[in-house]
């Protein structure tokens, strides 16, 4: 069965339809919720404010060192809502798969899914499978929803943030963003570089229940990287941010890469880093607590809240200063 | 985001060559270059990699001089240009 | 030469460039260079896109204000390349059967009507390539389609572009083709130095570019202008070192060329690749975006190398078009006036939307003077 394909049949509502809903994708994400395929998932009352987020992952290849596209989809979505502070109840997962993709990479997607899903604690509990023709698709897409409940009343309050608020970073730029430009191999590059790709549920959640209103604000450093988000975060609280070079986090690799390419690591993608803005007093138990999990064993502050009109600055290793400003687009495809 | 393709050059080793084309390293980073433009490139060679090219070969003792330039020149005191011609200027 | 040679620089696994880059060295370095100057600012004009981005990338303008200013000179390759020649790119682009391989910095550049991006989406077939290698290799995989390499630079890039025609015809690759837009820096430099509205004290002369002429080619430079010429490394203590040798030389009256990247550029340069060069290429007349047309400035391909020239074999022709309305990029490129002078700086002209040479590559004096902002 390892040369079975998809057909244009699994996506028109026949035997077939059924047949991968159930047997291929629902049998593999197997939970109560999903259980009776209801046309919605019935996610019981929730004590607490909902937060709700949506993604669609494109990602080219679909298999990458330290991850794939589905791996992706679930972390990312995971992600979004526990930087607003919200546990993750349930997923929805849509794909569209393009006619004569090998099951087999359905199938290791759907596993992978599976699996950061149990890493982070939630469940896949209701989904969508379309297939289009072929040449109109790159062989798979992934829309991820996700439902979440936020803790303890905290919710992200850019506005709170002020002079002598610290900035953290959960660890190193750049990963992610690397693995997948390597992995399509046309740089010419080999590199020892892993995506980041990882549910930040378990990381930042018990920062959120320790710290409160201490942590003003939390984000993924998705696309656009640390750079974009940072200036973000500066805009939104009207603050100017000024980041010390020396102490962002960066692996030897990533630099190296970065140094070939002609890249900022400030500005390629991570999947599994976040950026925290919280009170200077509580900065550095912050960082202890995060450098306890695995993802956050770099975890570092990497600047500070200063006075100042709205914008980031660097001070470089070599103690000049200069604007991190929002990149022009670039050359590169896309990557998340 | 690419920060400035087209005038890069870095400094790399050469690990492997055979013919005119090398692999040459950096920080653990690994990638293929062409040494056309080399005189008698040799494993071990520090290069200067611009475009997929070993465009010059890096000194590693002229480098060391420099390196010790920078700490003479910062280290002495205010100014005293110890001698311009001393240094590494106009090698001959 | 293949003797076993001391390794100075890190065999750790760790990046050469590092103590290039030490904190301590440049806090002393830049204490020096602010204690041993206490005239006007001396004005120091780079013309070379890697000291542009390395000064703004490592933020050297703000430790050095009031003592030095840096002024980025046309030593971007994209930034002097004319609307002509995109025009002419994109023609070819939209040719059937054509490929269009750039390095990357090429593709947002507009021309009078569009951008290689606008092209592309309009299908195009443009592709990012990091060597001009890559390109021959694209036409050799695909035969029937013609591969026309857009070959922009300066001295550095001309032997590598060379060196993919050279390789082409050796493998009997007879797809691939090179659209030339290749200029020569110091002839720019001489006559930026000759130009009564440019004022600047000294050159920060190129890395990479000396690599392959040679420190000497800046001796007649020296001689006519009686400028102090340092040719620099990329890296910030190579440029804040050679700003302190230049104020030196400035403090003693004296002008002549100082080689401060002795590690990789010789007197001579790289003879090989020079050799190369004169094999390919003739010199010729270059319009340079901001300039004008500078005598002898450019690299055209040879006529026995006629059938790697895209401009011959499509018989496509660079024209030259005026400068856009409002833009002050030549006086940027001159020196003249810094990046936020310009009425359109940051206003009609931005990264994502760039009206004038200097504001599209981000090798460009405005788009780094936009994007690391500080002091620039």
């Amino acid at each position: 069965m390892s040369d079975e394909v998809i057909l244009l049949a699994h996506g028109e509502g026949g035997k077939r339809s059924r047949e991968l809903v159930e047997k291929t994708i629902a049998a593999r994400f197997a939970n109560p919720l999903l259980a009776p395929l209801f046309d919605s998932a019935l996610l019981g009352e929730q004590a607490g404010e909902i937060a709700f987020t949506t993604d669609g992952y494109v990602v080219t290849p679909h298999f990458f060192p330290g991850g794939d596209i589905g791996r992706l989809a679930v972390c990312g979505t995971v992600n979004d809502l526990a930087v607003c502070g919200a546990r993750p109840v349930g997923l929805s997962c849509a794909f569209i798969l393009e006619e004569g993709l090998p099951l087999v990479s359905l199938e290791r997607v759907l596993d992978s899914m599976q699996a950061a899903a149990r890493e982070a604690g939630v469940a896949i509990v209701t989904g969508d499978t379309k297939v289009v023709e072929r040449g109109k698709g790159d062989g798979i897409f992934v829309t991820t929803s996700g439902v979440g409940v936020i803790r303890n009343g905290w919710r992200p309050r850019p506005e709170t943030v002020r002079p002598g608020d610290r900035v953290v970073l959960t660890g190193t730029m750049g990963d992610h963003h690397l693995a997948v430009l390597i992995a399509r191999n046309n740089l010419a590059i080999a590199a020892d570089i892993r995506s980041d790709a990882a549910p930040l549920n378990g990381l930042l959640l018990p920062a959120v229940d320790r710290f409160g209103g201490a942590i003003r604000v939390m984000r993924d450093a998705t696309r656009g990287g640390v750079g974009v988000t940072i200036n973000e975060l500066a805009h939104a609280g009207g603050v100017r941010i000024v980041l010390e070079e020396s102490r962002l986090p960066v692996s030897q690799t990533v630099s190296a890469v970065c140094e070939i390419l002609g890249f900022d690591p400030l500005f390629l993608a991570n999947e599994g880093k976040a950026l925290l803005i919280v009170d200077g007093s509580a900065a550095n138990d912050l960082v202890s607590l995060l450098a306890g999990h695995e993802f956050g064993r770099d975890a570092a502050i990497v600047g500070e809240v200063a006075d100042g009109p709205a914008g980031v600055l660097l001070r470089t290793r070599v103690g000049g200063l200069r604007a991190i400003d929002y990149p022009a687009g670039d050359a590169l495809p896309r990557i998340c | 985001m690419s920060l400035y393709a087209m005038c890069l050059a870095i400094p790399a080793r050469i690990i492997e060559l055979s013919d005119q084309s090398a692999v040459v390293e950096i920080g653990g980073v690994t990638r293929e270059a062409s040494v056309m433009l080399l005189e008698d490139a040799a494993v071990g060679d520090w290069v200067l990699l611009h475009a997929g090219f070993a465009i010059e070969r890096l000194d590693p003792e002229e480098a060391e001089k420099t390196l010790a330039l920078f700490r003479e020149m910062a280290a002495a005191g205010p100014d005293a240009d110890p001698d311009p011609d001393a240094d590494a200027a106009e090698p001959q | 030469m293949p003797i076993p040679i001391p390794m100075p620089m890190p065999q750790n696994r760790s990046n050469p460039f590092e103590p290039f880059r030490d904190p301590a060295a440049a806090a002393a370095l830049i204490a020096k260079i602010r204690g041993s100057w206490d005239g006007p600012p001396v004005r120091i004009m780079e013309v070379c896109g890697t000291h542009t981005m390395a000064i703004a990338r490592h933020g050297l303008r703000e430790p050095l204000q009031g003592v030095a200013k840096l002024i980025s000179g046309p030593g971007c390759p994209v930034c002097v390349t004319p609307d002509g020649y995109i025009d002419a790119a994109i023609a070819l682009a939209e040719a059937p059967g054509v490929t269009i391989a750039t390095f990357g910095d090429m593709v947002r550049v507009p021309g009078t009507r569009a951008s290689l991006e606008r092209a592309r989406a309009g299908g195009a077939d443009v592709r990012i390539v990091y060597s001009p290698l890559d390109a021959v290799t694209l036409a050799s995989a695909d035969p029937a389609r013609e591969v026309v390499f857009l070959g922009v630079g300066f001295e550095t890039t001309a032997p590598t572009v060379a060196g993919s025609i050279i390789t082409a015809q050796a493998r009997g690759i007879a797809n691939y083709s090179v659209l030339p837009s290749l200029r020569t820096i110091p002839g720019a430099m001489a006559l930026l130095a000759a130009d009564p509205d440019v004022k600047i004290d000294a050159f920060l002369c190129p890395a990479n570019v000396s690599a392959i002429i040679g420190t000497d080619a800046y001796r007649p430079l020296v001689e006519v202008c009686g400028l102090p010429c340092v040719v620099a490394g990329f890296e910030p203590l190579d440029i804040l070192s050679s700003v302190l040798m230049i104020l030196r030389q400035i403090s003693a009256r004296t002008a002549r060329v100082e080689n401060e990247y002795s590690r990789v550029a010789t007197p001579a340069g790289n003879r090989k690749a020079q050799a190369l060069m004169a094999d390919v290429f003739e010199p010729c007349d270059a319009d340079w975006r901001g300039l004008g047309v500078l005598p002898g400035s450019g690299l055209g391909i040879a006529s026995k190398y006629a059938s790697f020239d895209a401009g011959r074999k499509f018989g496509v022709a660079v024209l030259s078009t005026p400068e856009r309305p409002g833009c002050r990029c030549g006086e940027v490129l001159k020196g003249m006036i810094d990046p936020p002078e310009c009425p359109l700086f940051g206003n009609a002209c931005t990264p994502e939307s760039p009206v004038g040479a200097c504001m599209v590559s981000t090798e460009g004096a405005c788009a780094a003077a936009r994007r690391f902002g500080i002091g620039a």
